[in-house]
């Protein structure tokens, strides 16, 4: 029995220099992140103020806010969303449901997921000439919204698709069983059972938009303003305007950028502070994400 | 083949007929020239190893093949009493879906509450009236020997219900619409023999109201379930007669090495 015991031991070795390897490899990601989190906490946090958060930027550090960057952020971020993902979800669909399976829809599903991985600046060149200029839409909101929902539509396309195909084909031989249509079937199976795994996409498609700084700069945002976007409701009939689509605007990124390119120390204050609630915003974007699939597929089991 | 009808005393109707049905998966011609009736109101099973293309031919009376690419039908399958060929180019296969109904080998209830389950197929024909969906609904549980069971909760998810009342629950999925041909793919592999019983109890009382094809595996379920049986074996039907002939006279004698277990 001894020799089998040996094996035993010296495999289970193997078994302890991995997960210790493992457990390394991780924590060169998770402790980076922690480290550069806590230093910009640090610097930033005493700023943090509500007068931070409803100051415009200004010449001395002690007044500077975020208000034009974080009403500029939402606004940008609603007008993505508006595009990427009804654009999004109806190619995911169309793709995953509709398209027949051969050769052209092989190489459109290729070139989807190379899209993902192309350069945001090179999506900001391409807004650019596009939505600034050929389009006339100006160095505006609309045109950010646009920019960000095309970088984005792949990560949702991709996000729908694997949503879409986690639903087993029994599910959709019973409808169709009963005499349902394509769309029917969608309508009533396909797109509420795959909804949580859309919605995580679409919400870490935004998280990746809402930090973007490159395209955004390419495309002519200010970096400093201190005037905010016409309200989008009026008191006047018909209370609804779109004025706001057509507005200069900053992001929260171009506002750190911005700080950090200061020589004043206490600007560095403010970009640390701004940083942090850019954090914020991402990681209560990617909770939503986790608690809103949590309560979508608790009631989903095949 | 004999003429069964000449061993009964009540006469048979046909509800359905495979007239010289071919199927190709692609280049594989699994179905080779089948024609069999399958009368009204009674049980007619599918026996054979597995391969020998009795899901595939199941799965052609309702044109399930249809959703795949690369598949093809030649030949007709007609059903009556208005002689319309299921196969035909013609023949919106959503149609022939409307007037036969399926219930599949695992059950595969929608995740949703068993009221919706039921109800889907009337509101995939475009039934509004929340009083004639109600009204469905409790039939179809009934007929499905499921309504004492599940009244109480019929706004609870599906899944909740044991392998043997999703069975049931699809069984009254596939009745709520009112079907003229039902057909059952294997409909018991999946459960226990407890649960297979009443699979087997429901079926010998839905044969009063509707037309019943089944695909199973199990010799022993045809011979208790089935007024006729077909053996067929690598996508040939070798013969179909009354259950009872069958399996205590078979004529052919690759049909009775396969029932008395000599192979398959």
């Amino acid at each position: 029995m001894k020799p089998i015991k040996d094996l035993i031991r010296r495999r289970k070795r193997w078994d302890a220099i991995f997960a210790i390897c493992g457990l390394a490899a991780l924590m060169v990601g998770v402790l980076t992140f922690t480290a550069l989190f806590v230093d910009m906490a640090i610097d930033g946090v005493g700023r943090l103020s509500w007068d931070f958060f409803t100051n415009f930027p200004s010449r001395r550090p002690g007044q500077a806010g975020i208000l034009s960057a974080w009403v500029g952020s939402t606004l940008v971020m609603l007008t993505t969303a508006f595009f990427a993902v009804p654009l999004g979800v109806a190619a995911g669909i169309y793709l995953e449901e509709y398209a027949p399976k051969n050769w052209v829809t092989d190489v459109i599903e290729i070139n989807i997921t190379n899209l993902a991985g192309v350069p945001s600046i090179v999506y900001g060149l391409l807004a650019l000439g596009l939505f600034v200029y050929q389009f006339g839409l100006g160095q505006s909101i609309l045109s950010a919204g646009l920019t960000l929902a095309l970088l984005i539509l792949p990560v949702v396309i991709v996000a729908t698709r694997e949503a879409i195909r986690s639903i087993p084909q029994a599910i959709r031989e019973g409808s169709y069983a009963l005499g349902a249509t394509q769309w029917q079937t969608v309508r009533y199976h396909i797109l509420p059972y795959s909804s949580a795994g859309i919605l995580t996409g679409i919400i870490i498609g935004m998280a990746r938009a809402i930090g973007e700084t490159a395209p955004i700069i390419t495309i002519g945002a200010l970096t400093f303003i201190a005037f905010l976007p016409p309200a989008p409701v009026t008191s006047e009939p018909p209370f609804l305007s779109f004025e706001w689509l057509m507005s200069p605007f900053s992001v929260m990124p171009i506002q750190m950028f911005n700080w950090t390119s200061r020589p004043e120390a206490a600007f560095q204050a403010n970009a640390a502070a701004a940083g942090f609630v850019l954090v914020l915003m991402t990681l209560a974007m990617n909770g939503l994400a986790i608690w809103l699939r949590y309560r979508l597929r608790r009631n989903i089991k095949w | 083949m004999s003429a069964p009808e000449t061993h009964m005393s009540e006469v048979l109707i046909t509800k359905a007929e495979a007239r010289r049905l071919s199927f190709y998966y692609g280049d594989f011609r699994a179905l080779k020239s089948i024609s069999m009736p399958v009368h009204e109101r009674k049980v007619t099973a599918l026996i054979g190893p597995s391969g020998c293309g009795k899901s595939t031919f199941l799965r052609c009376f309702n044109r399930m093949h249809d959703l795949y690419p690369g598949n093809r039908y030649d030949g007709e399958i007609v059903l009556q009493p208005d002689n319309t060929n299921l196969l035909a180019p013609g023949v919106d296969p959503i149609e022939v879906r409307m007037r036969i109904g399926m219930v599949f080998q695992k059950p595969n209830p929608f995740p949703k509450t068993i009221f919706e389950n039921v109800a889907y197929g009337l509101r995939v024909r475009g039934e509004s009236s929340r009083r004639r969906i109600e009204e469905k609904v409790e039939q179809a549980l009934q007929d499905a020997a499921l309504w004492d069971e599940v009244k109480d909760r019929l706004q609870q998810p599906a899944y909740n219900l044991s392998g043997g009342q999703q069975q049931r629950l699809c069984i009254a999925r596939a009745l709520a619409t009112d079907p003229e041909l039902l057909l059952f793919d294997e409909p018991t592999s999946a459960l226990d023999p407890i649960a297979t019983a009443s699979i087997e109890e429901l079926m010998h009382d839905l044969k009063e109201r509707v037309t019943i094809l089944i695909v199973t595996h199990n010799m022993q379920q045809a011979a208790r379930v089935s007024d006729f049986t077909a053996y067929m074996y690598l996508g040939d039907l070798i013969e179909f007669g009354v259950t009872d002939e069958l399996f205590i006279k078979p004529k052919m004698k690759q049909t009775e090495d396969y029932i008395t277990g000599r192979f398959g």
